[in-house]
């Protein structure tokens, strides 16, 4: 059993000699790690093995977890871009670990993997993702309704369904949020994944609490904060078009009132 | 094991014991600035975010015009800066077109600007103490610029010596 240690960098062992067309490739990944237990400052650890360039950032490290530094934290569960557990910031960019292929990072040089921002580094790659789920949970996501339950499902057309399919696609990845600066500076912003699910329900014909939501947006913290920066819709795995939303809780926040 | 703590010759002076932590004594983690809890406050209930947000798009729309029609009068037509002094100004201000012209962009771009900065010092103070006094810091200026400038534009005398 290798013994996890946190000071060397390691190396996987090298693919067998004598394939010549083997389809690995020696990568650098270069990860943030921070273990509060060990040190209270956080550092850059450079981990080369040799993997195929096809496969994901979470086979990686997962590699390297298992092969290399089983100290390595991080969370992930469904590996397949469903559950949102690993956004993560790599090279710079907030991505989903399971979503992206190492091909299209350019492996030749260092792979840099570190923790989403604005959210408190609990261990290497894992958050407190309490403000984020606080801002969620203050949205009122949940179908609201007047009067008695219907005997039936309750309908809905095929147009008033599209109307907001777009913003049903998220995963709660926080991919979106942790790449807002506003966020960033300050954690009370709602953030754009809260605004997407409000957005979900705001605009779904079946629901009545949609004044109530767009009141809570209309608040300080709300989306008269957002700054159209789009980093939201550049991060977003699930291709939501997050400042859209956004903009459309505006436009049904200013025409209630005029 | 661990013999730091007890050293054979005590704690030598200068010398900082070695930082350790461990898992009952973990090292502090770095909370980000103003996190949102369930104790965060709910807003006022009142629109004026809304209206502050319009208000920038609406002001900048007509700033365009007004600051674009300023930088050319005064900086590019008719022989450029050099031409500015006392009686270029008085020529001016002596017509009620650009007297309006000149408050409004005074009191559209004071405001304009005021609101943008009141943005950026509630995105970047961190302490409710340091947000509160910026604040006041800004409206003080705002106020007096405002009114300093339309003091001077409605009471300017050419005549004056
Ligand atoms: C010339 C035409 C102008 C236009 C079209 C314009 C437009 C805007 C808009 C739309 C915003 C809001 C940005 C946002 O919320 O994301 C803004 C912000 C701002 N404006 Fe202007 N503006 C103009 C002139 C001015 C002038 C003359 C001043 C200074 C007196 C000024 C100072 C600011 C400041 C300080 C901000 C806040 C910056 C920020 O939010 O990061 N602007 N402007
Ligand atoms: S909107 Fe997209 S980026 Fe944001 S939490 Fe949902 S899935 Fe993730
Ligand atoms: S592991 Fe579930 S989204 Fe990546």
């Amino acid at each position: 059993m290798a013994t996890p240690t946190l000071e060397k960098s390691g190396k996987a062992p090298e693919p067998e000699a004598g394939f010549a067309d083997s389809p690995y490739i020696t990568a650098t990944f270069r990860i943030r790690r921070f273990n509060p237990e060990v040190s209270e400052d956080a550092q850059w650890q450079d981990f080369q093995i040799s993997i195929d360039p096809k496969e994901r950032v979470l086979d990686a490290l997962h590699k390297i977890k298992w092969e290399v530094d089983g100290t390595l934290t991080f969370r992930r569960s469904c590996a397949h871009g469903i559950c949102g557990s690993d956004a993560m910031r790599i090279n710079g960019k907030n991505r989903l670990a399971c979503k992206t292929l190492i091909k299209d990072l350019s492996p030749e040089k260092p792979i840099t993997v570190e923790a989403i921002k604005g959210l408190t580094v609990l261990k290497d790659l894992v958050v407190d993702m309490d403000p984020f789920f606080q801002a969620y949970r203050d949205v009122m996501p949940f179908l609201i309704t007047k009067g008695n339950e219907p005997t039936r499902e309750r309908l809905q057309s095929a147009e008033d369904r599209e109307r907001f399919d777009d913003t049903t696609k998220c995963i709660l990845c926080a991919a979106c949020t942790s790449s807002c600066p506003v966020f960033w500076n300050d954690g009370q912003y709602f953030g754009p994944a809260a605004i997407v699910n409000a957005h979900r329900f705001i605009f779904d014909s079946r629901d009545e609490g949609g004044e109530q939501r767009l009141e809570i947006l209309n608040d300080r913290d709300g989306v008269w904060r957002c700054r159209t920066t789009f980093n939201c819709t550049d991060a977003c795995p699930r291709g939501i078009e997050v400042t859209k939303a956004i903009q459309e809780v505006k436009r049904a926040l200013i025409t209630r009132r005029f | 094991m661990s013999t730091e703590s007890t050293s054979a010759i005590g704690e030598v002076e200068g010398v900082e014991p070695p930082r350790r932590y461990d898992a009952d004594h973990p090292a502090p983690v770095i909370e980000p600035p103003r996190k949102r809890t369930g104790k965060t406050p709910k807003g006022s209930g009142t629109n004026f975010e809304m209206y502050a947000w319009l208000f920038m798009r609406l002001s900048g729309i007509v700033l365009v015009v007004l600051v674009i029609g300023h930088l050319l009068i005064q900086l590019v037509l008719d022989g450029g800066v050099s031409k500015i002094g006392f009686a270029f100004v008085a020529g001016r201000w002596a017509s009620p077109f650009w007297q309006v012209w000149d408050l409004t962009m005074l009191w559209l771009a004071m405001l304009h600007g005021a609101n943008g900065l009141r943005t950026v010092i509630n995105d970047y103070a961190e302490r409710d103490n340091t947000r509160f006094w910026l604040k006041m810091l800004l409206y003080t200026a705002t106020v007096f610029t405002v009114l300093l400038g339309t003091l001077v534009i409605f009471t300017f005398d050419p005549n004056i010596r």
